[in-house]
């Protein structure tokens, strides 16, 4: 009988701790898938960041470092210069890459540090209970937008896909949804892209993935991926916005 | 015999830290330190090594988090606004028993402050600085040539406790020209990194982190770690005790103002007071008993320090109340003078030492 899915070998088979709904298990999936097909696990180094994934080393089967909240690619770089054979790669939320560790990600992204990101953007602080994140929508309530995020006093939210895009040492930019099994498919192209990109060496690598945070949307998991689509879909669009080939858009 | 050669400092410092296997330097420039990155620069590449100019002294001290998580012998530099960006960091390495050399040449304060030396950053060196229970391996040279030795030292030391040390030095001994020698290092026995995250071939993944949910298992970790610096207690202190035995009066003064103390000592001798200098080499951990010993018999303590007096506290711990313990500071990037100390040890002496 032919096996058409099984628990990739860099993931442990373990449950996670991630609430029904939310889509961190499925993009630890796809990287693990990714690791094992690219069979790069012996010199991978992962890093985990602070906030929901900063368990992600109790379920990945390779080395990582846990770094401090929006360090991880400081972190990876010091890393990275150690291992010129390594793959290494961080793991981020939106308030994690886009908020305090802006200037990280902007300067790993400068240097061309041949590593991999994998951003997940669900418009929302998780793990300290649903703060308003840099991504958060205009008129998303959170506990600090309990009124709708204004854009007169609280901005609109940041675009790092595109702005990351305009650096010259970004070799491969791609933003993906996972809010359909059509999505997750992309999404799973593009992070393996990153990761070769990295290891073709032509530079820095992001793949930032469109999530969903349930419980602090206040949103059953089939609302949330609803939520998605119709509201942060539009404001963030899915492409590939920068390749080792050239700048493209929403491809 | 090694030749002598002339060396600023800063300098001194980082050729110390190649020769004695250092191949990353991770850093952000801040006077009056900027010779080390530059340094670091030029030479790393020569060696093989690598020299990343990070976009802040918080990024900087990340990288060596990363480079020293996957084994590398690793440092990074600043002074002292700049240190205080890295405390995250520094706690973070602490709290993931991870080794590398920091470097701060210490610059008066708070907040920009100046750029003259200063001692005003002990208590952040030694007390703490980050968040969380945890200690440094603090070294204080007073000579270009302790640079260089206690640089090679540190390394070494880091490595077999697995905790950051440090280099605390001010912007006279980063500057200033001295002769020196490079000594082969004292040969130590430096356990294998089975900790790094060099990949998982052949082996079980590992993990490097600093967090522990379960408040128990946090308290072990807390304790290990409490358990490393109290073998480094029983180790590695290091003071150095001058004219102590037959002293009346016992300066206690370190780096730069410990060869300040030294003048003063020494005109104090010829003119008949008995005057002795205890001169710290490492602050964490202090040597309270060798400065405990000396309270045995000495009639008073005067500690000198670049700031409004912060060591003090740890020499009056030390003294535990056996004889009194005064303090002549500056602040502010001001250097002592001589003749102030003098004058000062002179008071002492006139009120307290010809007591029956």
């Amino acid at each position: 009988m032919k096996q058409v899915y099984a628990v990739p070998k860099s993931l442990q088979p373990r449950p996670t701790h991630y609430c029904p709904g939310c889509t961190h298990g499925i993009i630890h999936k796809l990287i693990a898938e990714t690791i094992d097909e690219l069979g790069v696990r012996d010199r991978t180094v992962g890093v985990a960041p602070v906030g929901c994934a900063v368990l992600a080393y109790d379920y990945f089967d390779f080395d990582v470092q846990q770094a401090a909240h929006g360090r991880a690619p400081a972190v990876a770089t010091g890393i990275r210069r150690v291992l010129p054979e390594g793959v290494v790669f961080t793991y981020q939320g939106d308030g994690d890459l886009a908020s305090i560790g802006a200037a990280e990600i902007v300067h790993a992204a400068m240097r061309g540090e041949r590593i991999t990101v994998v951003f997940v953007n669900n418009a929302i602080y998780g793990m300290t209970g649903g703060q308003m994140a840099p991504t958060t929508l205009v008129e998303q309530k959170t506990t600090t937008s309990p009124f709708g995020r204004q854009e007169a006093t609280q901005g609109q939210p940041i675009r790092m896909s595109e702005m990351l895009a305009t650096i010259p040492g970004a070799a491969y930019i791609a933003r993906v949804a996972l809010s359909s099994p059509a999505g997750v498919q992309r999404a799973k192209k593009a992070i393996k892209r990153a990761f070769e990109v990295q290891l073709s060496g032509a530079g820095f690598s992001m793949v930032e993935c469109l999530s969903t945070c349930p419980t602090n949307w206040g949103m059953t998991p089939f609302e949330a991926m609803k939520w998605l689509d119709s509201n942060m879909a539009p404001y963030y669009p899915v492409g590939e916005f920068r390749t080792p080939e050239g700048v493209t858009q929403n491809a | 015999m090694a030749e002598r050669k002339l060396f600023k400092g800063n300098e001194a410092v980082a050729e110390a830290a190649i020769r004695a296997g250092c191949r990353y330097f991770f850093g952000y420039p801040i006077t009056p330190q900027n010779e080390i990155p530059e340094y670091m620069s030029r030479r790393l590449p020569e060696v093989g090594g690598v020299f990343v100019q990070a976009e802040s002294e918080i990024a900087a001290i990340n990288m060596v988090y990363g480079a020293a998580g996957a084994g590398a012998r690793v440092m990074t530099s600043s002074s002292s606004p700049g240190i205080s960006l890295k405390q995250e960091g520094i706690s973070y390495l602490a709290g993931a028993g991870l080794p590398c050399l920091i470097v701060n040449m210490v610059r008066g304060g708070p907040g920009l402050g100046g750029i003259q030396p200063a001692q005003s950053d002990y208590f952040q060196a030694v007390k703490g600085g980050g968040h969380g229970d945890y200690h440094l391996v603090v070294y204080v040279p007073a000579s270009v040539q302790e640079m260089v030795d206690l640089t090679m030292e540190a390394f070494d030391v880091a490595e077999i406790y697995r905790m950051p040390a440090m280099i605390l030095g001010d912007g006279i001994l980063g500057q200033m020209m001295e002769p020196v020698e490079f000594h082969e290092p004292r040969k130590r026995e430096v356990p294998a990194k089975d900790w790094a995250t060099t990949g998982a071939a052949g082996r079980a993944p590992r993990v490097i982190n600093s967090l522990y949910l379960n408040p128990e298992q946090l308290y072990r970790h807390n304790l290990a770690l409490a358990d490393r610096f109290e073998q480094v207690k029983a180790n590695e202190v290091r003071c150095e005790a001058v004219n102590v035995d037959d002293a009346d009066i016992v300066l206690a003064a370190y780096g730069t103002t410990a060869r300040i103390c030294r003048s003063v000592m020494d005109r104090a001798r010829a003119s008949g007071l008995r005057v002795g200098l205890m001169r710290p080499i490492t602050v964490s951990p202090f040597p309270y008993d060798a400065i405990g010993k000396a309270a045995r018999t000495a009639k008073a303590f005067l500690t000198v320090e670049m700031s409004m007096g912060q060591m003090v506290e740890d020499v009056r711990l030390a003294v535990l109340g056996k004889a009194p313990v005064h303090f002549y500071g500056t602040t502010g990037g001001v250097v002592p003078t001589a003749a102030a100390i003098l004058a000062r040890v002179e008071e002492i002496a006139g009120a307290e030492v010809s007591r029956p």
